[in-house]
């Protein structure tokens, strides 16, 4: 094998590596992401947490936590759903 | 009346709802990211967004039965409750190997035409009424435009630009689901006559 096909291969595979390890890295990180942006909601517009200010508010009022749902979705996809994703891709990989 | 005085507002039942949409548009985002070959290598993933879909289904029906401030309303809610089982039934069947052909994708298309439309014809108020105004017609738009996405990935399976258009559509609509208020203004406008503020 000459020394500018073998470099050539060792190019596309360093490209591959990247190109799966980018893939790994956005399934790992929407769980993440999610949750950042439910965070960033409820500093942005913190009347929306009825548990901050409970006195007073009904079930529903107190149950419906709109921030605290697009967080805890975050949180179950990054710990519940994206592990067997990302081994899965790493494995047909 | 005791039903009434129980059951939360439907502000609420919009957030409950984009929840589970959230929940579908990650996992889109997800299956659109690592493609299906590697999605589908667990069995029980594979039925995870259909059976999401066909539980929002199911779920529409006590908002169908129970949110009956009128029959435009009841019709409209019906109409989702139907379409969402029926896609989600057909993606299921998809999933389980029992249905083959790709073009039963095109159920979800016709769900989301049915959606959109029902958003459309039930918001009796124009854009600027109030906030759930001007999110019901942005919401029926939003599902009629983007019905095209399924509809193409009924016919190009494999399209990236579908798939991943089709998951973000999901993610705007749980936006826009989430932003819903029974009375709030929009960008500066409020209706007189769309009641009183809360909150």
């Amino acid at each position: 094998m000459s020394a500018d096909i073998a470099h050539e291969l060792h190019g596309k595979q360093k490209e591959r590596v990247a190109t799966r390890s980018l893939r790994v890295r956005l399934v790992l990180g929407i769980g993440p992401a999610t949750a950042v942006a439910g965070i960033a909601w409820a500093l942005v517009q913190p009347w929306r947490l009825t548990l901050l200010h409970p006195l007073g508010q009904g079930f529903w009022w107190l149950f419906a936590e709109p921030p605290l749902y697009v967080v805890l979705v975050g949180v179950l996809f990054r710990f519940v759903l994206a592990p067997g994703v990302v081994e899965d891709l790493e494995d047909a990989e | 009346m005791i039903v009434a005085g129980i059951e939360p507002r439907a502000e609420m039942v919009h957030w409950m709802f984009a929840t589970g949409v959230l929940v579908l548009g990650l996992l889109f985002i997800a299956e659109a990211i690592v493609g299906p070959e590697v999605w589908r290598r667990r069995p029980w993933r594979r039925y995870l967004w259909p059976g999401t879909v066909f539980l929002l289904g199911v779920l529409m029906w006590p908002v169908m039965a129970l949110y009956t401030n009128s029959m435009i309303h009841m019709v409209a809610h019906g109409s989702w409750a139907q379409m969402l089982m029926i896609s989600g039934a057909a993606e299921l069947g998809v999933a389980k190997g029992k249905l083959h052909s790709q073009y039963w994708r095109l159920t979800t298309a016709a769900a989301m035409v049915v959606s959109g439309t029902a958003f459309l014809v039930h918001e009796q108020n124009a854009w600027f009424f109030a906030r759930a105004a001007f999110l019901h017609h942005a919401l029926g738009w939003t599902l009629v435009v983007a019905a095209v996405f399924p509809l193409v990935q009924a016919f190009r399976p494999r399209s990236v630009v579908a798939s991943t258009g089709f998951a973000m559509t999901f993610l705007v609509i749980a936006f826009f689901l989430y932003c819903d208020r029974d009375a709030a203004p929009v960008l500066g406008h409020f209706s007189q006559f769309a009641g009183v503020p809360h909150r």
